[in-house]
């Protein structure tokens, strides 16, 4: 369900060519929302795209915070998952997965229902409300 | 058989029991995992002979199942950051790569709608328990086209209790034709450069014949890439046998 061409359920037209390969995130990566807030949710003709990375190289990995661009308004957000593939024991998922948060690092949403790599349990004192909202853990 | 008249018919011995001989039929069949064979190249072979000895040391304390591309398992690993110190991930296993103690195998599965890819090495000590859940071969040797397929065919039951293995000498093939979500895909599976036979390509005709001109028939019958490893896995079967038995 990575790519929004192909997923049926959205009901979204589509999107105009999509790039392959450079894969961890960066600006203009389109990403996908993985809580259940209704700014992440709701449909809209464009796809949330990441526009800034808090970050000295502009190349997110998990743990980063990012700035999307959501329904016309600019969002602060945690990836959570991207599809590159990161250290061995280290899971990689099928699409590059975004938990929308404000400045002070709460989360939007109230439950994520997508599975979360272990390694955010490190920062938990940056993270702590994200991970309480996440139910499963790989 | 006609009975000769009035006497009793000749006694027929019975037929002679057929001794199959299980053990001798083991050993010639003995899998021997792809990450002991050393890849073909002009590095000193004493490298790779004090690599296997780490590895059978690992092997000795730690017990590493036979399994296949196309096998189900359930890998638990030593966390510090996971509840119980320790985190378990069931999956398909799509890839096995790397040589000697860095080889290494990648599980897939699909949770909650969102496919999971991790790497694992056989070799790390920070795994704790490999367990097979379902001996099944596949038709291809690399199952990366998983990721282009239905989510169906990735899914596996995290719950799922280990299948009983019922005979000690065949592992099935499953010849499942897997269905692909509509293109584009990460990689062109159709084109006679992967060799896929696993999966069913609805692609018209005309495309498929376009992939094969993609083909390198000559490539088979190339000398140069010829690599006969049955000579090397003999040396290494024996050292290993050896070794175990210490």
């Amino acid at each position: 369900q990575g790519l929004l061409r192909r997923s049926v359920c959205h009901s979204l037209p589509s999107f105009g060519s999509i790039t392959g390969a450079c894969r961890a995130i960066q600006k203009l990566t389109r990403v996908r929302v993985v809580d259940n807030s209704a700014l992440g949710n709701t449909p809209y003709h464009r796809p949330p795209k990441c526009i800034h990375v808090y970050n000295k190289t502009g190349v997110g990995k998990v743990g980063d915070k990012i700035l999307l661009a959501i329904k016309g308004e600019k969002k602060k957000a945690l990836i959570v998952g991207h599809k590159m593939p990161g250290p061995t024991m280290t899971p990689r998922f099928d699409s590059n997965n975004v938990v929308l948060i404000e400045d002070n690092g709460n989360p939007i949403g109230t439950r994520i229902r997508t599975p979360i790599p272990y390694t955010l349990r490190r920062r938990e004192g940056e993270f702590s409300k994200v991970l309480a909202i996440a139910r499963n853990f790989v | 058989r006609v009975s000769s008249d009035g006497k009793p018919p000749k006694f027929q011995p019975p037929p002679k029991p057929v001794i199959i001989d299980r053990k001798t039929k083991k050993e010639e069949s003995r899998f021997l995992s792809p990450e002991f064979i050393p890849p073909r190249g002009r590095k000193d072979p004493l490298k790779y002979y004090i690599e296997r000895k780490d590895m059978i040391q690992r092997r000795k304390v730690f017990n590493i199942p036979e399994f296949y591309v196309g096998h189900i398992l359930a890998v638990t690993t030593a966390n510090p950051l996971a509840g119980d110190k320790s985190s378990r991930f069931v999956g398909i296993c799509i890839q096995r790569g790397g040589t000697g103690l860095g080889a290494t195998f990648v599980l897939r599965n699909v949770i909650e709608d969102q496919g999971v890819e991790i790497c694992y090495e056989l070799y790390s000590p920070r795994i704790q328990a490999i367990e097979v859940l379902k001996l099944e071969k596949r038709l291809d040797e690399n199952l990366m086209y998983l990721r282009d397929a239905l989510p169906e065919y990735s899914t596996v039951d995290v719950n799922m209790k280990p299948v009983p293995r019922m005979d000690h000498e065949e592992i099935p093939v499953n010849k499942v034709q897997v269905r692909m979500k509509p293109k584009p895909w990460s990689k062109r599976w159709e084109r006679p450069k992967y060799n896929i036979k696993g999966i069913k390509f609805e692609l018209p005709e005309h495309k498929m014949q376009a992939a094969q001109k993609w083909s390198q028939p000559w490539l088979e019958f190339d000398m140069l890439r010829e690599y006969d490893t049955s000579k090397i896995e003999e040396k290494i079967r024996k050292e290993l046998s050896e070794e175990l038995e210490k």
